[in-house]
């Protein structure tokens, strides 16, 4: 499908999802949190979509709003890309996201990553530990207020 | 899982093994932690970040220029690939167009740098399964490509010859000839590599059925590069999405549809031929012009996200820039092909015996700082 | 007498630490001191222990592989285990997670051993110096190094240069006067 034509497919099959502009490199959608999950039972289950490959995840943290993540499909089949994009609420009581783990398996490594350096709790996870940084280390260096004065030298 | 002793009687019981961090057939510092009974593998957890270095972090306080150069220390065996991913998004981003001169060397050096790659995952195969003799073979060869490399370049392993705008150098006038020359020379050499090592009963014994990904495994893990190529699924990025000057060159995506660990390493050995007919489409036929153009001493981007693939040694390799139109990026991802292969590795090696573990890391091929970042 | 002390000699080579005197019964005394047979021993045997963690480890295999050889210079066995091991090769970053794994295997090595620290990560933390949450500024932070290698990574003709540094440093030693390198080891410093 051409970018036009999913935008109109996916606005067809579900409210609320709103696009990004149009000189962006993908398309890109931003769903609310709570129709996440639906969104991707959708994306990878309907035949004309297809969107079986998520080639990247990467957590954000939209400082000082929300954190946020951004999810990079692609259809094996179709060749066409699709860039999700979901935030949670405050950033510093609300981080909660729903897993997609389940839905898409590479994820379930990808979310570890992204809850370790960001912090985000990922809701239904089955396995939700520190991936990289050892389980006594504090906070989440890749947020922006992040400060560690023992082990940064900050030029 | 059952044990595999038929007398019922025998009570086994599972216990844990860390294979890691520091063991000589885990690729570098990767520490798995086996629960095993007897030798049979239940679950496999891999413990990260022995060599997690805060790239991304670094990223964001570096400018796009200085970046280039972190990412040589990411997957270090496909150096070129990751500073292109980097310099391509950064140049599309900025609407920056190279001349062709620089999209014929880029591409060269891809090649180059990918069977530099393969050779020494080739050697280390088979040392992991026990023959030292590949060791020797593949590092005789890959000192030709060293050679190479450092002449151009100046440097045999972490290049850092792309910069965004083109190269750092022009080629040096020695560089065509010396690569036609090893061409020429491996061509001879692989097939010395097929008959060492390929038809070798116990080898192909050690790797025929063991880790068995399946197409939909494949792309559920977000498997790519020669591992995925080798259970059938088409995701080469070369051709899918060409960049440089790969819409300009004839060359076969090498797909084996059986997917067990002999298929991935005979997908690695076919790709080696067809890198080298790459390099030897392009050699003789670079266009004249300018080996860099002029960008801004300071690169800004304009607010927005970019996305690059290339197609690394190891699979997708993917480089994600979020810009908010200041000097550094504000958010950098590296999608590093070896951290979602890792993730099928529980998964496949379920009923294994331990050194099937290793045979199965090693046809994975894994770079473990690529992973940690 | 005459022409049995010239073959004595072509068997010798020169960097033997002693004289041979032939007792006169077929038999031979060797005359040296203690000091120098030791350390003459010590240096051409060195068994190395690879702790290669990222790039640099790939110029260590180029230096064990068919062009450079660093068999050449009696550091052929590589053992994975400290145990057997008399010089430990860090080659690349040592992080806060690594840390107290590399002490460990030091640790485990017996006496005397010897630490080369290859390349700008293992001396200082090299690139990732600034801004690096999870690295160590320098293998010397954890353990007490011999042998300083330069370069990122450095050419296998530094490693070897480097080895050859160590063999020198462990034929000046005293062996009475010795110390455990790691007594009065300051990580802090």
């Amino acid at each position: 499908m051409t970018r036009t034509e999913l935008q109109s497919f996916l606005s067809s099959k579900m409210e609320g999802l709103e696009f990004g502009e149009e000189t962006t490199q993908y398309l890109t959608v931003t769903a609310p949190k709570e129709k996440l999950r639906e969104l991707m039972f959708l994306l990878k289950d309907t035949e004309e979509l297809a969107f079986d490959y998520m080639f990247s995840l990467t957590a954000v943290d939209w400082f000082p709003k929300s954190l946020g993540v951004i999810y990079h499909l692609e259809s094996t089949k179709f060749r066409h890309i699709l860039v999700v994009h979901v935030n949670t609420g405050n950033r510093e009581d609300d981080v909660t996201i729903d897993t997609v783990s389940d839905i898409y398996p590479t994820a379930h490594f990808h979310e570890r990553e992204a809850y370790d350096l960001m912090g985000i709790i990922f809701d239904g996870h089955s396995d939700l530990r520190r991936l990289f940084l050892t389980d006594d280390w504090v906070g989440h260096p890749l947020r922006k207020d992040y400060v560690d004065e023992a082990n940064m030298i900050v030029k | 899982m059952t044990t595999t002793d038929t007398n019922t009687e025998l009570k086994t019981q599972e216990y844990l093994i860390n294979m890691g961090p520091q063991h000589p057939a885990a690729h570098g510092v990767l520490r798995l932690i086996l629960t095993v009974d007897g030798e049979i593998i239940h679950k496999v957890d891999p413990d990260l970040g022995y060599i997690h270095r805060s790239i991304e972090k670094m990223c964001e306080r570096d400018t796009y220029k200085q970046i280039v150069h972190l990412t040589d220390r990411l997957d270090y065996l496909s150096s070129h690939m990751n500073n292109e991913a980097v310099c391509l998004a950064v140049e599309n981003a900025m609407g920056i167009e190279v001349p062709e001169r620089v999209k014929y060397i880029r591409t060269i050096m891809d090649e180059l740098t990918r069977l530099a790659s393969h050779q020494l995952w080739w050697g280390v195969m088979g040392m992991d399964i026990g023959a030292l003799t590949t060791f020797m073979y593949a590092f005789r060869d890959r000192e030709m490509i060293n050679d190479i490399m450092e002449e151009t370049v100046g440097a045999r392993l972490t290049m850092n010859y792309n910069i965004p705008g083109g190269l750092m150098f022009d080629i040096h006038p020695n560089f065509q000839r010396r690569v036609k020359e090893f061409i020429k020379h491996f061509r001879k050499a692989l097939p010395e590599y097929n008959t060492l090592l390929s038809g070798n009963i116990i080898f192909k014994k050690r790797l025929q059925g063991i880790g068995y990904i399946s197409k939909e495994d494949a792309v559920a893990y977000g498997v790519s590069g020669p591992s995925a190529r080798g259970s059938g699924i088409s995701c080469d990025v070369r051709k899918i999405h060409p960049y440089s000057a790969y819409d300009k060159v004839e060359f076969n995506e090498v797909l084996i549809e059986g997917g067990d660990s002999y298929d991935r390493y005979m997908v690695r050995m076919k790709e080696m031929e067809e890198s080298m007919n790459i390099i030897e489409q392009l050699i003789d036929n670079i266009p004249e012009g300018d080996y860099q153009v002029k960008t801004p001493a300071l690169i800004k981007l304009p607010k927005g996200e970019y996305y690059q693939k290339v197609e690394s040694a190891r699979g997708e390799f993917g480089v994600f820039i979020i810009s908010d139109g200041k000097k550094s990026p504000y958010r950098l991802k590296f999608r590093s092909p070896g951290f979602s292969n890792l993730s099928i590795l529980d998964k496949i090696s379920r009923g294994h015996k331990i050194a099937d573990l290793v045979a199965i890391m090693s046809s994975l091929d894994f770079v473990i700082p690529d992973i940690d970042r | 007498m005459g022409v049995e002390k010239e073959v004595k000699k072509e068997v010798l080579k020169d960097d033997f630490p002693g004289q041979v005197i032939p007792a006169g019964n077929g038999g031979n005394i060797v005359v040296g001191v203690l000091d120098k047979i030791i350390n003459w021993g010590r240096s051409n045997s060195l068994w190395p222990l690879y702790f290669g963690t990222s790039c640099c480890a790939i110029e260590m295999m180029q230096t064990g592989a068919a062009r450079h050889d660093w068999s050449r210079f009696g550091f052929e066995v590589a053992r994975p285990t400290p145990r057997q091991a008399d010089v430990i090769v860090i080659a690349g970053t040592i992080t806060n997670k690594m840390a107290p794994a590399l002490r460990k295997l030091y640790d485990q090595m017996a006496e005397p051993k010897y630490v080369v620290a290859m390349g700008a990560c293992a001396i200082s933390g090299g690139p990732f110096y600034y801004n690096s949450y999870s690295v160590v500024r320098g293998a010397d932070h954890v353990i007490p190094v011999d042998v300083y290698v330069p370069g990122c990574p450095p050419r296998p003709e530094s490693l070897l240069d480097a080895m050859i540094k160590l063999q020198k440093k462990i034929r000046s030693t005293k062996n009475s006067e010795r110390v455990n390198p790691i007594e009065g080891f300051d990580e802090g410093k």
